[in-house]
């Protein structure tokens, strides 16, 4: 009762190991673009490693880089394996590897779905990662000076005018952090001693954020100092101002980037995980089909080829049987399935019937 | 006196169409990549087109985009008939298309030359565009609520974020002009009336800068207020001042991109034109010994091949004979094909009779 069982005709035969052969080069090439993506991915991240924390995220373009190569290589050889099937005097050279590598190969494609879901599922680190990483980055904002932390000014202005937003949730966070080293204090002033006594930390906290957080669409000049103060500034009301600053938190602007990075990728992956499924059953009908050839010994004639010999039901319990006896390697278990290559003790010997029976005589025809 | 006489076999001439087929396919694609140049440059020039005062800069990619068609077309055309050309039966069919098909090709490559040297020099051109385009974005960067000029501001802050500039040669420009609108002026204010006053056109006119000219490489926050007054700031030294804005004018920025591409677009162009003259040159070649072939009667046979038949001088003599002789299609000058009146006929009949007696 084998599954999905095909007959195949010589030139059926042919003609599948040379489409084979073609998709296998094809899936050669989807090996590459999953590494190249599984790259691009590395370098997006690695391009704002300084905002995000400590979170193990790399594992994922890691695994993409990993399954990538991995399908480049297993296609390599299938394609190999493939163009030598047309001929049945060259299968012969493959067929012991074929049953392996059809099993690797079923295994591999496992992990390409894997990977396609690891895609989706990083989102939530990653937020976690990014809020952590932006509200450390905002802290060490004023400290140019103290080296490992210098570039982060740089970094956080770069990242506010390119993605357009301020702040982590919005722009009030620039509120209660200090962005003003006080190396550039006057301490001599009084407004500014005041305000620094004011605070319980010690920090110089004020109303105002630094000028990256300015939106370009605004019609009127960018208002930074005193944002919240409606009558520091002529015809202005910060509750219905929108176009002043950017009113995005940029964990909110990095993570909908990065998701539309990891969702396109995943597509991607989905897509080359069905592409390799479909080579991998055209590879196995491929060999059944084969080995019934040589099973029946005409290379023209007609084969099966299928993807299970027997039910699924039944191919699981010989596998688990294979399982089981692989681990009872060195036992002698002669009581139920005996193994007939283990030799039997005398004490059970063979039963030819009782002893000191009379010849039969040979009548003679007359 | 032939210029470049070349001796082919049957062989070289079969090999020379061969490769010059392959070549033309080439050139097909070379051809291609022109066009894909003039529309990149024309994309370029279009993004940034509100800070150039006209448009004239637009021939150069207009240019690059008409030639690349053209080479594709002239090129696939090329194509064809060396393909054709290495059998002698099937050049007859293009015998009479060759020779004109040489002669454009010629003075299409002289465009693409044309092209390649339009990209060097189109630098003046655009330095006085792009100042006159800045100025008047400048002037008009305040009026967000004038219909034609409400874009300004925003392109000119993105133009300034994108190429690291500041103003038109730099950042006192920003002094010399009201940047920010009467609408968010308190009129009130002393402080805002005093400066109207001090300033003969009645412009509020100050020492500071849009945010758009800050720099994020400054360790500090950046300072765009009394930029003429250092002291007004506390700690606001030399360094600090040089790192605070963006110190390059923004013509200057803008120029420095597009020579950038216009110099490898003009380099690239260039080598397509030595390319496109060297196919140019095997097909003169191919068509000269095919023809010969053809003279000679027998299509196994070596026949030479050249660029010009008689030398340089005697060419150009020739060919202005044909165009002056063009000109004078109607005159009666020698030409054997007008009827000739009755009494020079006579006069050539008496000459003819007189050597008759002669042999006698």
């Amino acid at each position: 009762m084998a599954v999905l069982r095909v007959k195949f005709t010589k030139t059926k035969r042919d003609k599948l190991a040379q489409v084979l052969w073609i998709l296998n080069w094809i899936s050669v090439v989807t090996g590459v673009i999953l590494f190249a993506l599984g790259l691009y991915l590395k370098v997006e991240i690695n391009k704002r490693v300084e905002l995000m924390a400590e979170r193990d995220i790399q594992y994922v373009p890691n695994m993409l880089i990993a399954v990538g190569l991995i399908a480049c290589a297993i296609n390599f050889l299938g394609g190999k394996i493939c163009y030598d099937c047309v001929d049945t005097t060259k299968f012969l050279r493959w067929k012991l590897i074929m049953l392996p590598y059809i099993v690797c190969t079923f295994f591999f494609t496992f992990c390409v779905l894997v990977g396609a879901l690891m895609c989706y599922s990083m989102r939530g680190e990653l937020e976690e990662s990014l809020a952590l990483g932006l509200t450390q980055a905002m802290r060490f904002y004023k400290d140019t000076d103290i080296p490992g932390r210098c570039f982060l000014k740089r970094t956080v202005d770069m990242l506010q005018i390119q993605f357009q937003c301020c702040g982590n949730s919005g722009y009030k966070d620039w509120f209660q952090i200090q962005w003003i080293s006080n190396r550039y204090l006057d301490m001599s002033q009084q407004h500014v001693v005041d305000r620094l006594r004011s605070n319980v930390e010690g920090k110089y906290l004020m109303d105002g954020v630094p000028f990256s957080c300015c939106n370009i669409n605004s019609p009127r000049p960018c208002i930074q100092q005193q944002v919240t103060n409606n009558s520091a500034h002529y015809n202005y009301e910060h509750q219905t101002e929108e176009l002043n600053l950017w009113m995005k938190g940029c964990r909110q602007a990095l993570l909908e980037y990065y998701t539309d990075i990891m969702q396109s990728i995943g597509l991607t992956v989905l897509i080359t995980w069905l592409f390799e499924l479909s080579v991998l059953t055209g590879v196995r009908y491929l060999q059944t089909s084969l080995e019934n050839v040589l099973r029946q010994g005409d290379p023209d004639s007609e084969s099966d080829g299928w993807l299970l010999e027997n039910s699924f039901m039944e191919t699981a319990r010989i596998n688990l049987n294979i399982i089981k006896s692989l681990g009872k390697n060195n036992h002698i278990d002669t009581a139920k399935n005996g193994d007939p290559n283990i030799d039997v003790p005398s004490t059970s010997k063979a039963h030819y019937g009782p002893d000191n029976v009379p010849p039969k005589t040979i009548k003679e025809a007359s | 006196m032939s210029v470049g006489k070349v001796t082919f076999t049957k062989v070289e001439r079969e090999k020379l169409a061969e490769v010059l087929w392959l070549l033309n396919w080439i050139s097909v694609v070379t051809g291609a990549i022109l066009l894909g140049m003039g529309l990149f440059l024309k994309m370029e020039i279009q993004k940034w087109q509100e800070v150039m005062s006209e448009q004239g800069v637009l021939y150069v990619p207009h240019m690059l985009i008409t030639t690349g068609l053209a080479a594709c077309g002239i090129n696939f055309l090329g194509g064809k008939i060396c393909l054709d050309c290495a059998d002698t039966n099937k050049f007859l069919r293009w015998k009479l298309v060759m020779m004109p098909y040489v002669i454009c090709t010629f003075f299409f490559t002289a465009c693409i030359l044309a092209g390649a040297l339009m990209c060097y020099n189109i630098r003046s051109e655009l330095e006085e565009s792009l100042f006159l385009g800045l100025r008047y974005s400048m002037l008009y960067y305040k009026d967000t609520d004038t219909p034609g000029r409400c874009y300004l501001k925003r392109m000119l802050d993105l133009l300034q974020i994108h190429f690291q500039c500041c103003g038109n040669t730099g950042y006192k420009d920003w002094f010399q002009i009201q940047w920010i609108s009467y609408r968010y002026l308190d009129l009130r204010s002393m402080a805002v009336v005093d400066r109207l006053r001090n300033n003969v056109e009645g412009k509020f006119l100050m020492d500071s800068v849009p945010f758009s000219c800050c720099s994020p490489l400054s360790p500090r926050p950046c300072i765009q207020q009394q930029l003429n007054r250092p002291l007004a700031h506390f700690n606001f030294d030399q360094q600090s001042q040089h790192l605070n804005l963006w110190r390059k004018g923004c013509r200057q920025a803008l120029l420095d991109h597009y020579t950038i591409i216009m110099q490898s677009i003009s380099l690239i162009v260039l080598l397509i034109w030595l390319f496109e003259l060297l196919v140019l040159t095997g097909v003169r070649y191919l068509q000269t010994a095919m023809e010969n072939v053809i003279r000679v009667g027998d299509p196994e046979s070596e026949s030479e091949g050249w660029i010009l038949e008689n030398s340089l001088a005697e060419t150009a003599r020739s060919n202005f004979n044909i165009i002056k002789n063009l000109g004078k299609c109607y005159q009666v000058d020698n030409d054997p094909n007008i009827n000739v009146p009755a009494m020079i006929a006579e006069q050539e009949i008496h000459s003819e009779q007189v050597q008759v007696q002669r042999t006698s």
